[in-house]
């Protein structure tokens, strides 16, 4: 008899943190109790707060649990469930207030959230189709093999998801277009090419709940007439992969997948594309000619991979966090899918909470919502009292939202109007310290290595676009260098064959629209107003705070801080190598940097 | 009539109608607007990489490409304004970039597509060229070690022609791209030498690179674009013909071929023969004095001593033996012209039927067969007809390595349109291994294999009974001949698997559009004719013939063996295949020279040897012909050669055969003449001199109607085209060719009037040129070859040709990187062989048959099937010939080639 179920978080970064040897930990103590019958481990997709990771969560109570370590695991067993007593010291608390959560639903990074896509993930054991199954998995399949294809693509459509891969572009358009396309046979391809740095929703939808992903994808084969499926993961989930190829194999056990599926007639299954982590694979015609066996290459759009795709047939390409939307679709109806969200943007986003933020992780909240309550409310502030300079959204290829829009509800049609796009979902938050030219070099620079090398525009241009970046950030900019950075990043942005190359200079053109005078200090006063760009940085002295301790002259890796003991230390400004050691260890505030 | 649907395109504010479908650049280029373009090469490379050619199309969020998007109705284009220059421009600067600025040295200086741009665009140094160090000290590059192909990662501006031409052109990918963004590389897989991948050295790569980053490596140096003189002409070697530009430096030398893009049959592409075999014309080898033999050495003749010698002689022994102790030898390397004068000479001056050509010993059987059940000899359909085809059924041909081009065209029809191809040959070939169905058939027992298969094509009532019924004869007796072979016994005298035979016969007879490719692996058998009766056999009672995308299309080995036989240097036929023994056209031909006839049919050259040992024949004159490197059991041929009394060579080089001569005269090469030259789908195409003949060399015409006119009998043609104009007027396939035609391109024949467009295929619509107008289905019946190996001879050698390699290698061998990369003659042994004889890859072994030995290199290799091995017949220090059977078939008189029984020792 199971009298407490404990949830073990085994998202990726849980598993980085030490979540195994606290299972195992918790496996020894239950033995050493007596009472390793009574309680049930169960371990969970990513519960989204990972900085609060490994977390454990009691039921029925709901305790949660977080930074659980090997130390105090035993506690749980211990205190909790042989004592009946709640472990105080590792429950969640604001960093504002004293007041302890109980249970996540009094954690402010979990109410405000609207779990659609995540509605299993933290709560199911994804290896278990049987608790899929008791959460209404499989359902929506059941529900679409009586309905007819075209009522389940009208209902896609009349729900109004738009493709979550970051293009917005209407699924039930693409569904539809797949459908009506002549040529045989079909394909369903599920596109878990996520490349954008930062964001990690599709891994914890494929690790998390699997089997969302199959379910979709056979619901999808069925309104198309497709017969086979492919889901294309990056090699860098191994995961992910294993998860889902777990999922694959009871799926067909038990008759969702394979050879007449629930009985329908319908013969439909799925096999995994392992991708060796090119980022424009993501780009759907690369992506599809990666799965030939081919070069990852973008082609020209038109033909859509709807008409033309996978072997030059008739092919559905979808995101994981689209398909992840599908099944509750079908279940709950159009009209409770635009239940949330905006007008155009129906449905939630989920997001990449990460750089500069109390509360980093996965956040799953209606469309519409503004950064403010993601960044303020959700992701708790910005740590340190720091001021919010500005957030970067769909990565590479995005852009900069400012402070000025921080009330913008945010949908894929209001950050395009601001210059940025909704992209996958990853949300960068950046504060005082952020050098912006240093934050769009970085974006830059891998849009440089991950160009796929085909087109001219992309390959040389996005080349040359960083080697004026790297030398204002060295303090050698021209002064024709913003104009030219412009002029050449509209080239890019008008000739490039694919989104990469076409949003590759969105980093660099929209932080010069927002902050051009920090572009204009690099390059006319050879400063960098944050001091991140090293190489513009002069280290020296005040002779007044110096108490001559030698210590930085002991840490200076390449020795040129002089100075005797008890007496004012210098540096040797044109051997400074500008590594900031000296500023790290200097308990008197006495190192400039400037 | 199909009307096509037009739409309406606006280009720089004017409305145009242009068909769907068409490319922005296509209806620019239709409407007289230049768009630049770099990365675009028609039907090879169309990525849309270099955006050059962008376009503003109104409401397009981007400016488009003009080379891949396609005009839609209402569609506003805007070709050129400010904003289109500038991202041109700065387009052009980020290529321009990383470019050496070393055209001065650049073997492409005048003929580069970037120099050209940055002219148009007036770039001096491009905008963006920060990054001097990168090429400063060249990137190295470790997969060009090849002799043919150079590559220059410095000068590559990545606009991936070459690999587009590689994968379309060559179809083998060979090279591709390795890295990615910046550090974009051409490269082969696992950047490997291109010798260890499947490249065939076409150097379509070469060709298509718009710059100087790939060159020949031997035409570094030899001079820029616009020293050079270019000549549109055909290729010398094998049968495909292909259409070519030679280009001549100032010193007469030939030093690079170009594949002309929009030229039957080839298209633009050339195999490594075409591309860089043209070289031995520049040899210093090349003879350029007439030779007479005085005690026993060579002395320089003047041409008037060497004409007057030969015909003395010549007379002498017609008047002592008749006209019929002397025998003719044409060429199929040879032009029309040529040919047609070498056997009028032999037929009007000496006054015999003696003449025959080299293709006695590639496709005498085929044109007995096909002669025989279709009532012409030649390929049904041009090679532009392969993309119609739905199974392509390829027996007894190497074609990768013996007809590249063709094969090109096969894999790309199986790549593009998902074609069926089957591939039946004894070898493992390299397009066996591409093959969607590979049966490996013991050699010899083509005849079981295919009435193997029509008996299962007639068993699943698979035959087109139709078809059969209202275009053939002889069905009846030829089911009761197969219905004996069950697949048991088919399968046991093939060693193949009953049910490969099987779906082999399926694919074959129930595709839509079926057509049948064979080149030697089925002519060269003591049962040759058979064979070929059997391939017209399976296509007669399918159906599979007279239309588009089906027929039967033997693979001509020469440049003009087709030719050489349409002009009559047959022993039994005048030109056009008009019987010697017919009296209306022994007549004509009478009338027309002014001169009586022979109505006896002549020896076929492989019978000459026995002729000359019983001295029945007494004197040889040869035109081209190497009997001594090309003839089977060489060693026999040999002593009847010895046994003439007199022997006339023409030839370009001092060949095996010419150093027993006892005249020779020099004669100019294929690349420097003007003539015909009738390729295998029966296109006669136009020879122009790409450079001066040796100064004191004659054309083989000239010489022939020299000595016919110092014999009394006076042939004197202005050129080249005044003998085809005779052609023209005594052979009804070739009354509409003149050379004036064929100035704008090649005819097929036939071709029976000045206003024929020329026939694309044969029997059309199932009429064939035989008395009743139907076909004949002859019953076969299977004979085993005449050597087959035993406890002495425990091993089966077949013989042929390699890629690299022509005829006696008297060419190819002059061809400097030709004979680096395959420099003497090996025996290609399965594993299995090897490992029984212990012998090891590479070690020097003995091959022996009855007739004579040899010593080649061992070469392990995965094409063989156990028991057989090959050797080829180019090499005159390892003579193939010296090894093979001289069995004949009975009709048409084709040795054995394919099979003999040889053993293997160590050395």
């Amino acid at each position: 008899m199971i009298r407490n179920q404990l949830l073990i978080c085994a998202g990726g970064a849980c598993i980085t943190s030490g979540e195994k040897s606290v299972k195992d930990v918790l496996v020894e103590e239950l033995a050493k109790n007596g009472i390793q019958d009574e309680i049930q481990i169960i371990e969970t997709g990513c519960m989204g707060a990972c900085d609060l990771g490994p977390i454990v969560v009691v039921y029925p109570e709901g305790t949660f649990y977080q930074k659980v370590s090997v130390q105090n695991a035993g506690l749980i067993v211990s205190e909790h469930l042989v004592k009946g007593r709640t472990v105080a010291e590792l429950l969640y608390h604001e960093p504002a207030s004293a007041k302890k959560a109980q249970t996540s639903e009094e954690i402010p990074f979990y109410t405000r959230q609207v779990k659609r896509v995540l509605r299993n993930c933290g709560v199911i054991d994804p290896l278990s189709i049987e608790e899929f199954i008791a959460r209404d998995g499989y359902f929506g399949l059941g529900k679409a093999l009586e309905m007819g294809r075209d009522e389940i693509i009208k209902m896609v459509q009349d729900s109004g998801l738009r493709g979550r891969g970051g293009a917005g572009f209407p699924t039930g358009i693409k569904w539809k277009a797949a459908k009506e396309a002549t040529g045989s046979p079909k394909y369903v391809v599920c596109n878990g090419d996520e490349g954008d740095p930062g964001a990690f929703m599709d891994r914890s939808v494929l690790e998390g709940d699997p089997h969302s992903v199959v379910e979709a994808m056979v619901i999808a084969g069925y309104a198309i007439g497709a017969a086979t499926g492919y889901v294309y993961v990056r090699a860098e989930y191994p995961l992910a992969i294993e998860r889902f190829d777990y999922a694959l194999r009871k799926a067909r056990e038990v008759g969702f997948l394979g050879h007449d599926i629930l009985g329908s007639g319908f013969d439909f299954d799925i096999e995994i594309r392992i991708g060796a982590g090119a980022f424009v694979c993501g780009e759907e015609t690369a992506l599809l000619r990666s799965i030939e066996g081919k070069r990852g290459m973008p082609s020209l759009k038109p033909p859509f991979p709807a008409e033309a795709g996978l072997w030059g047939k008739p092919t559905l390409i979808n995101n994981v966090e689209t398909f992840a939307n599908v099944a509750p679709i079908l279940i709950n109806g159009a009209e409770w899918f635009r239940s949330v969200g905006t007008l155009k943007s129906p449905g939630t986003k989920v997001f990449a909470l990460a750089g500069k933020v109390q509360n980093t992780g996965l956040v799953e909240v209606p469309m519409g919502t503004t950064l403010r309550e993601l960044i303020f409310d959700i992701g708790g502030g910005i740590p340190d009292g720091k001021k919010f300079k500005g957030a970067q959204t769909g990565g590479p290829s995005g852009g900069i939202i400012t402070a000025d829009y921080l009330d913008l509800p945010i949908d894929f049609d209001s950050v395009k109007e601001i210059g940025t796009i909704m992209g996958s979902g990853g949300l960068i938050v950046l504060d005082e310290d952020n050098c912006m030219v240093d934050v769009a070099k970085f974006y830059l620079e891998f849009t440089v290595d991950e160009s796929c090398g085909k087109c001219t525009p992309c390959r040389e241009g996005t080349r040359q676009m960083y080697r004026i970046m790297e030398r204002i950030c060295n303090g050698k900019g021209h002064d024709s260098d913003i104009e030219k950075l412009k002029s050449l990043g509209k080239v890019i942005q008008l000739t490039s064959l694919c989104g990469l190359g076409q949003t590759a200079p969105n980093p660099v053109l929209s932080t010069i629209r927002f902050f051009e005078d920090e572009y204009r200090a690099h390059i006319e006063d050879k400063r960098c107003p944050t001091h991140v760009c090293k190489r513009l940085l002069t280290y020296s002295i005040n002779p007044d705070k110096c108490v001559g301790c030698t210590a930085c002259a002991r840490q200076c890796p390449v020795q040129v801080i002089t100075g005797e003991v008890k007496k004012t230390h210098s540096i040797d400004v044109d051997k400074c190598i500008k590594c900031g050691l000296c500023y790290e260890v200097c308990r008197f505030g006495a190192i400039c940097r400037e | 009539m199909m009307t096509e649907k037009l739409i309406t395109t606006k280009i720089d504010g004017k409305d145009y109608q242009f068909p769907t479908g068409m490319t922005i650049l296509d209806a620019c280029k239709n409407s007289g607007h230049d768009i630049p373009t770099l990365c675009y090469l028609e039907g090879i490379a169309e990525e849309g990489s270099c955006g050059m050619c962008v376009v503003e199309v109104k409401k397009a969020r981007t400016l488009q490409r003009a080379c891949i998007t396609r005009i839609t109705d209402g569609m506003e284009i805007t070709t050129d304004s400010p904003g289109i220059h500038e991202a041109r421009k700065t387009n052009l600067e980020l290529a321009l970039a990383h470019h050496p600025l070393d055209c001065m040295t650049c073997d492409a200086d005048g003929d580069c597509e970037l120099e050209e741009l940055a002219y148009r665009f007036s770039i001096k140094k491009s905008e963006f060229l920060v990054d001097r160090e990168a090429f400063e000290s060249p990137k190295e590059t470790s997969w060009d070690t090849n002799p043919f192909i150079q590559f220059d990662p410095q000068k590559c501006v990545l606009c991936r022609r070459c690999v587009d031409a590689c994968e379309n052109q060559a179809l083998v990918e060979a090279i591709g791209m390795a890295m990615r963004g910046s550090e974009s590389v051409v490269s082969t897989p696992f950047n490997v030498p291109l010798e260890g991948t499947d490249c065939q050295f076409c150097a379509a790569c070469v060709q298509a690179c718009p710059v100087g980053a790939l060159v020949e490596k031997p035409r570094i140096g030899r001079g820029k674009i616009f020293n050079l003189e270019k000549t549109e002409t055909v290729c010398g070697y094998c049968g495909v013909g292909c259409n070519m530009t030679l280009y001549k430096d100032k010193k007469n030398d030939l030093v690079m071929a170009r594949g002309i893009i929009d030229a039957m049959p080839n298209k633009g592409r050339l195999c490594v023969k075409g591309r860089y075999g043209f070289e031995y014309v520049n040899s210093t080898d090349r003879l350029t004095k007439p030779l007479i033999k005085e005690n026993g050495k060579f002395r320089e003749a003047t041409w008037d001593e060497a004409i007057a010698y030969t015909a003395t002689r010549l007379q002498e022994i017609k008047d002592k033996y008749g006209a019929d102790a002397i025998g003719v030898l044409g060429s199929s390397r040879c032009t029309d012209e040529d040919n047609f004068a070498v056997q009028k000479f032999a037929r009007a001056v000496i006054g015999t039927n003696n003449v025959d050509n080299c293709a006695r010993l590639c496709h005498a059987s085929t044109i007995a067969g096909l002669g025989k059940a279709l009532g012409a000899a030649a390929a049904t359909n041009p090679v532009d007809d392969i993309k119609n085809v739905d199974a392509m059924f390829v027996i007894g041909s190497n074609m990768t390595e013996t007809h590249p081009v063709i094969a090109q065209f096969v894999k790309e029809n199986k790549k593009k349109r998902g074609a069926k191809l089957i591939v039946c040959d004894p070898r493992r070939t390299d397009l066996a291994k591409v093959a969607d169905i590979y049966i490996q058939h013991f050699p010899g027992s083509d005849v079981a294999l295919l009435n193997g298969m029509m008996k299962v094509i007639v068993d699943k009532g698979l035959v087109n009974k139709e078809f059969i019924e209202a275009h053939t004869e002889g069905y009846e007796e030829f089911a009761k001949v197969v219905s004996k072979y069950d697949l048991d016994t088919v399968s046991r005298l093939t060693r193949v698997e009953k049910a490969l035979i099987e779906e082999a016969a399926v694919a074959y007879a129930s595709a839509l559009n079926a057509t049948i490719f064979y080149t030697m692996g089925i002519t060269q058998h003591s049962v040759g004719t058979d064979n070929v009766l059997s391939i017209a056999n399976l296509a007669l009672v399918t159906g599979h013939i007279g239309r588009e995308g089906n027929g039967i299309n033997p693979l001509r080995g020469q440049a003009n063996v087709q030719g050489a036989c349409d002009m009559g240097a047959l022993p039994d036929v005048y030109p056009g295949y008009q019987k010697v023994v017919d009296p209306a056209a022994r007549e004509k031909f009478e009338k027309a020279w002014g001169v009586s006839l022979s109505d006896k049919p002549g020896l076929p050259v492989t019978e000459f040897g026995d002729a000359a040992l019983s001295g029945h024949l007494k004197a040889m004159y040869s035109m081209g012909e190497n009997p001594l490197m090309t003839e089977p059991d060489i060693t026999h041929v040999r002593k009847g050669l010895e046994a003439l009394e007199f022997l006339a060579v023409q030839e370009i080089f001092l060949s095996e055969t010419a150093e027993l001569a006892d005249v020779i005269f020099p004669s100019a090469a294929a690349y420097e003449k003007e003539g015909t030259l009738t390729n295998t789908e029966r296109r006669v195409q136009l020879l122009r001199p790409a450079r001066e003949k040796p100064e004191d060399a004659k054309f083989d015409w000239e010489i022939v109607s020299l000595v016919a006119t110092k014999m009394g009998y006076p042939m004197t043609y202005r050129n080249a085209a005044a003998v085809m104009d005779e052609v023209a007027s005594l052979t009804p396939s070739y009354a509409g060719i003149h050379h004036w035609r064929l100035e704008k391109g090649g005819l097929q024949w036939p071709c029976p009037t000045d206003d024929h467009a020329g026939t694309r295929i044969l029997h059309y619509g199932g009429t064939f040129k035989r008395p009743s107008g139907k076909a004949l289905i002859s019953p076969v019946d299977y004979i085993e070859a005449k050597e087959l190996p035993d406890s002495e001879y425990p091993i089966l050698l077949t013989t042929g040709r390699i890629l690299y390699h022509y005829h006696s290698g008297q060419e190819s061998r002059r061809v400097k990187v030709l004979d680096a990369f395959v420099p003497r003659n090996y025996v290609e042994v399965s594993k299995e062989d090897a490992e029984e004889l212990h012998i090891e890859h590479g070690e020097t072994v003995r091959v022996s048959t009855r007739r004579g030995s040899i010593e080649v290199e061992t070469r392990i290799s995965d094409k063989p099937m156990k028991g057989v091995v090959f050797i080829s017949f180019h090499f005159r220090e390892a003579s193939a010939n010296l090894l093979t059977n001289a069995a004949l078939d009975p009709v048409a008189k084709i040795p054995e080639f394919k099979v003999a029984a040889c053993k293997i020792e160590k050395i």
